[in-house]
């Protein structure tokens, strides 16, 4: 039964294989992807259903008893990571039939995604700190690709920084671990885990926390380490920005909630004032920089930065409710702003620009797109009943629980000027009367075909509808992430998962 | 000896940095490299330094007598260079096709995707 453990890895990689055996008929790739992220989707479904049942399984690749072998480990968290990004490479699949241009098909766009799924899979799923800098590296490099792929000035230029802050933050991630094994005599996360916890440990564990810090917070953006987002999220193609949006910032806060629950819990606990600083000037700075933007890609890249802030802001509170608020938070954002980015770029297609000034009158023309683009952009600001006011509500009540209210104030502060944010964009693009010289080319709106409209208003319909079904159901959402918040802080269950029960 | 590769990590820290901060982006990849066989080296280090003694089990034992070398350390690193060499091969056709597009290798001039843009049809 742990066997399916591999699966997440092992769909997206076969599919990639079968892809680039496919490389000069890009008419069968897409068949292909459609298929394996429909299948990856399955799996992430089961593997989050055994683990509901069978708490946290775990598998030693070749056998090698742990801590000496590779281990792959799924507990709650995990599993509900894999299962999104199974939904979220599905819905990017099927957006991608009606929008991947057939140069950047040529390039191998289709194979390309899968590779950065399975990164991102292997990234959620592994047990060693060692293979988790191999996962980043699997997914960093198809990122790479993919951002480049357009070959224009704005891609280069966009291209060039994310590879070198990444590169830089892969750098140290690596002298992080290196130093950690130096000092600890083993990668494997869960065997860590109890060194630690037994104090077995000692040497310079604040410094490794920092390197680990510092290597994460470029990946998920927080201030001051996110100037890298903004500049290249919006160069590259909507799907790609979308995906990239839902997951790569998210493996970069994934890991930081592992890393810091896990293993440096100590340090965490001791820092709790910098990071709820570092939180509460993430949200605030995103969200100005997305308020100064009249382009709605990069307005809505700044706000991935805001969102990242609440992010830390539970990661910071160290309760059970407020990692159950993140993690709750982190599902809703994915849903939600990629909901947001798939608006844009059919916002894009049928007007050509997605400049706030040259657009307007698209909620008369394009009334379907306009609700759309509504619904994900009033649960982002966490209007109730969508998603996102349940996830604010977490990380506030448990923000007030602790006392911390400051990052409260600013954590409701931001909330107010994402809805204004949210309300530019829906009052310029969609409400405000087409402004002059509209409708004269290069400017002038044309009507999608039906079957690419339709394949493309699905997906982000679907994820759109996601936010408001977590909304007014959130529940079963809210029991399922208290208890992998249950399984963050007593990781009692994770450590014997991966050591077989052994002291 | 480990101060000797302290201080060489050291070096090769500090020149990565300073090439990284320059304006030009082929001297930023190079000083990706460096920083890159900074770390590589700062795990050897860290995971002592063991002269003359490989990890054998002798005839008769179950297990290598200590003191002997680490391989770990050298299998983390044989992985880091691999990944190292792909990725810094990808940097430099990058930076060559950078460098075709927007006609400089100075990073101030890269500046048209950070700024407030409010004209022109979106790329």
């Amino acid at each position: 039964m742990n066997h399916l453990l591999f699966l997440p890895l092992l769909i997206p990689l076969t599919t990639a294989i079968i892809c680039l055996a496919l490389w000069r008929r890009p008419d069968l790739q897409r068949i292909v992807s459609l298929i394996g992220a429909s299948a990856l989707m399955l799996a992430g479904w089961v593997l989050l259903t055994a683990v509901r049942q069978q708490g946290v399984l775990s598998v030693q690749a070749g056998a090698w008893a742990a801590p000496f072998g590779i281990t792959l480990v799924a507990d709650l968290l995990s599993a509900a990571m894999v299962c999104v990004t199974g939904v979220m490479g599905l819905a990017v699949a099927i957006y991608s039939l009606a929008d991947t241009e057939p140069e950047h098909e040529r390039l191998g766009y289709h194979p390309l995604m899968q590779v950065l799924l399975l990164g991102v899979c292997g990234s959620f799923l592994t047990g060693d700190i060692f293979n988790l800098y191999v996962w980043f590296e699997v997914m960093l490099i198809a990122s790479f690709v993919l951002l480049a792929m357009g070959g224009k000035r704005a891609n280069m230029e966009g291209a060039i920084k994310y590879v070198v802050l990444n590169l830089i933050a892969s750098s140290l991630f690596l002298a992080a671990v290196g130093i950690l094994y130096g000092v600890a005599g083993t990668l494997n996360m869960a065997d860590l885990a109890r060194l630690i916890r037994d104090a077995e440990v000692t040497g310079p564990l604040p410094v490794i926390a920092i390197l680990f810090f510092t290597a994460f917070g470029i990946k998920a953006a927080v201030f001051p380490l996110f100037f890298w987002l903004p500049a290249s999220y919006h160069t590259a193609p909507i799907a790609v920005t979308t995906i990239f949006s839902a997951l790569l910032t998210k493996v970069g806060v994934y890991a930081l909630i592992r890393i810091f629950t896990l293993i440096f819990i100590n340090e965490i606990v001791a820092w709790q004032p910098y990071i709820l600083t570092v939180a509460g000037l993430t949200m605030t700075v995103g969200v100005l920089g997305a308020i100064a933007q009249y382009e709605i890609r990069r307005l809505l890249s700044f706000h991935i930065v805001s969102q990242i802030g609440y992010l830390i802001m539970g990661l910071g509170l160290l309760t059970r409710l407020s990692l159950a608020g993140t993690i709750y938070f982190m599902i809703h954002v994915i849903a939600a702003k990629s909901a947001l980015f798939l608006a844009t770029g059919m916002v894009r297609r049928i007007a050509g620009t997605t400049e706030l000034k040259k657009l307007g009158g698209l909620y008369r023309t394009e009334p379907l797109v306009a609700v759309l683009f509504l619904l994900p952009a009033l649960s982002l600001a966490g209007i109730p009943p969508l998603s996102g006011f349940w996830a604010k509500l977490a990380l506030v009540w448990s923000g007030l629980e602790t006392g911390h209210y400051i990052t409260v104030a600013t954590a409701l502060l931001v909330s107010i000027l994402t809805l204004f944010s949210m309300t530019k964009i829906w009052s310029e693009a969609f409400w405000k009367a087409e402004p002059e010289g509209a409708g004269t080319a290069p400017f002038s709106t044309v009507t999608l075909p039906k079957g690419s409209f339709w394949l493309m208003a699905l997906p982000t319909g679907f994820l759109g509808l996601t936010t408001v079904i977590i909304g007014l159901f959130p529940e079963p959402l809210y029991a399922l992430c208290m208890e992998a918040a249950g399984q963050l802080l007593q990781p009692t269950a994770y450590i014997a998962a991966v050591l077989g029960g052994s002291p | 000896m480990e101060s000797v590769f302290a201080v060489v990590v050291g070096v090769l820290y500090a020149t990565g940095i300073y090439l990284m901060v320059r304006r030009s982006i082929v001297k930023t990849i190079f000083g990706l490299a460096l920083l890159g066989n900074g770390a590589n080296l700062l795990i050897f280090t860290v995971g002592r330094l063991t002269a003359g003694r490989p990890p054998y089990i002798p005839a008769g034992e179950l297990a290598p007598l200590p003191p002997v070398a680490d391989p770990l350390p050298q299998a983390l690193i044989l992985t880091a260079i691999v990944i190292g060499f792909g990725v810094q091969a990808f940097a430099l056709v990058l930076i060559k096709r950078v460098y075709q597009t927007v006609g400089s290798d100075d990073v101030d001039k890269m500046t048209t995707t950070d700024t407030i843009a409010d004209t022109g049809r979106t790329p």
